[in-house]
């Protein structure tokens, strides 16, 4: 704040505005206006990822943080042969692809109902998202009891349909799927308006044009909808893949606020045991040693992320020209 | 499926048909009907839940489990200390990135390009990358424990500064800042006579999503807070960690603690959408 107060008469004046007319003046000020940002970034972002790394070559503990010794690559190494880590690696990945593939899918064909004329449109959009603006502690808490093995809403449902009670919370593929199912119910309408959001910025003219040349609603969806939407649906994608590879909130409070994902850790994604090895265990080096390793997985998740959308957008853009000769179904460039 | 919607097209847009209506209604339930539960469960005991049918109402007893709740963690607490840590981020997170938004748009200075790539190359880093030496900092300075601790690091985001910069270098016209200019306007004044007004609107979207955000936070805010001075999202833990022998009392804390946001959400909700599908289209 204090930067951003005096300088603005003392610095600018940048004389008379003789030749260019369009660069506006300002040069100097301008360091001021983004000073306070990049203080904050640089203290509180920066600085502190590198660190990471630098603490995980040290066997940093939290009861003693001042004094840590250096021990090379042991964390990684300790890590790396630690079947805790595999563990967790694992269920990041399932639980991962069990909470974004169905969610995404679905965000998609509710985006393209909410795109219907329809009556209290507002009123569905914003009850859509109630889910995004409960808390994922209270919604997690919320699931955890209809998910509860004896009193929870869920196993009362399957009971009625004659389905044999499942243990949500000791089995792993059950847990996990409860686990997702909070990460689902969270982020669906949102991801769903943020689809709404591209798909009205697609023009009418498309449609119409489709429609004249006899393409049906899915059809549309098909070659009008989706292409259009690409880069969207990559931003999505890109977003929920490193929300899924940090995910810690709702394991965490599933098992009670426990650490271990589980008695059998059977739910203990890598966010999860980097928080048990930081400030349960206290060996925050480890701890470091996991941070970077999540940030590798992520970076190489995204990166197979972006190349597999190239390569089909490649692929596709083959395709539907070759399709669009065919069936007379109109072109759509994708962006 | 959705072939068989059937509606009329309209300009382009296509009404919904009855099919619509049905599945945008099954999604809307699926959505709210936790939250309805939640009401249920809190004013209903154990041996009330597990008996056949399952109760479908609420009652009353549902008063005397948020007190029963309130006893047993410090929600009022919590909410004070979210109200405080989710309204400094967000004034903090509005003017900042209001500031460095219009250097961006609309002043030329060196660097700007590389320091704009910066920040949007490192929107994507997570937050958990950090964390250790985050939290030995705080450590360090004393504010382990306090709620500074959660302020200081969310003071801004590189979102926040790249959702402004957009929007100002589309909502404030060049000629306009350049009539300023001539009239003998400094920067300063500039920002604060023509951009902030025409910024308002982008502002208050991202003091609506900076405070949800903040409000609903849980990572960071676990690792450095405590029980004894927790955001009202830490308190929860203690409601599920703690003795509570029975899950209304559970359920009723989670609802008491939840119910204030909600309500919020439900009056701006309308704003809130815009704000969200502005941000997905800008961003």
């Amino acid at each position: 704040m204090t930067a951003v107060q005096q300088p603005a008469v003392a610095v600018s004046r940048p004389g008379p505005v003789s030749g260019s007319r369009s660069r506006l003046p300002g040069r100097r000020i301008a360091y001021a206006y983004i000073l306070p940002f990049f203080l904050v970034f640089a203290a509180f972002s920066i600085y502190p990822w590198l660190a990471t790394a630098w603490e995980s070559l040290h066997d940093t503990r939290l009861s003693t943080y001042d004094q840590s010794n250096w021990i090379g690559l042991e964390n990684y190494r300790n890590l790396l042969t630690n079947h805790f880590f595999w563990n967790a690696f694992r269920n990041t990945i399932t639980i991962g692809i069990i909470s974004t593939v169905p969610q995404l899918c679905m965000a998609l064909g509710i985006a393209h109902l909410l795109n219907y004329r329809l009556r209290g449109r507002t009123f569905f959009r914003v009850a859509l998202l109630m889910p995004y603006a409960t808390s994922l502690a209270a919604a997690t808490v919320i699931f955890a009891e209809l998910f509860d093995p004896k009193l929870g809403l869920v196993n009362w449902s399957l009971h009625t349909l004659h389905v044999p009670a499942v243990d949500w919370q000791g089995s792993t593929w059950p847990s996990q799927i409860a686990v997702s199912t909070v990460v689902t119910w969270r982020w669906t309408g949102y991801n769903a308006l943020i689809y709404l959001a591209g798909m009205q910025a697609i023009s009418g003219d498309l449609y119409e044009a489709a429609a004249m040349d006899g393409a049906s609603r899915w059809s549309q969806f098909r070659h009008v909808t989706l292409p259009g939407l690409r880069p969207t649906i990559l931003f999505t994608i890109v977003v929920s893949t490193i929300g899924a590879a940090q995910l810690f909130g709702e394991p965490l409070l599933y098992h009670n606020g426990l650490p271990d994902g589980g008695t059998q850790n059977q739910y203990q994604t890598l966010g999860l045991l980097m928080y048990q090895q930081g400030w349960t265990n206290d060996r925050l080096g480890l701890a470091s040693a996991t941070a970077w390793t999540m940030f590798l997985i992520i970076v190489l998740a995204v990166g197979v992320n972006l190349l597999l959308a190239r390569r089909r957008e490649l692929r596709d853009h083959g395709r539907r020209r070759h399709a669009s000769t065919v069936a007379g179904v109109p072109e759509v460039t994708t962006r | 499926m959705r072939a068989r919607t059937h509606g009329a097209t309209v300009g382009g847009v296509m009404r919904g048909g009855w099919v619509s209506y049905t599945l945008v209604g099954l999604v809307t339930l699926v959505s709210v009907f936790p939250l309805y539960y939640t009401i249920v469960m809190a004013s209903h005991t154990n041996a009330e839940m597990a008996s056949g049918t399952p109760p479908v109402l609420p009652t009353l007893s549902i008063v005397d489990n948020v007190k029963k709740a309130l006893d047993l963690a410090p929600l009022n607490q919590g909410l004070i200390n979210s109200l405080i840590v989710s309204g400094a981020i967000t004034v903090g997170t509005v003017t900042l990135c209001t500031l460095a938004g219009f250097a961006f748009a609309k002043l030329r200075f060196r660097g700007s390009a590389v320091l704009l790539a910066i920040c949007v190359a490192t929107m994507m880093v997570p937050l958990q990358m950090g964390v250790i030496p985050l939290y030995m900092m705080m450590a360090r300075l004393g504010l382990a424990g306090h709620l500074q601790a959660v302020i200081l690091p969310s003071l801004c985001t590189a979102f926040g500064v790249f959702f402004m910069r957009q929007y100002i270098a589309g909502a404030v016209p060049d000629e306009l800042i350049e009539a300023a200019y001539m009239d003998g306007a400094g920067p300063f004044r500039v920002l604060v006579s023509i951009v902030v007004p025409a910024a308002r609107p982008a502002m208050a979207v991202l003091a609506m999503l900076t405070f949800l955000t903040a409000w609903n936070d849980f990572f960071w805010p676990i690792i450095v807070l405590s029980t004894q001075n927790p955001t009202v999202q830490v308190s929860f833990q203690s409601l599920a960690t703690g003795y509570a022998p029975q899950q209304s009392i559970i359920m009723a804390g989670t609802l008491y603690g939840t119910v204030p946001v909600l309500v919020v959400f439900a009056l701006l909700g309308r704003q809130i959408v815009g704000g969200i599908m502005q941000g997905a289209v800008k961003g």
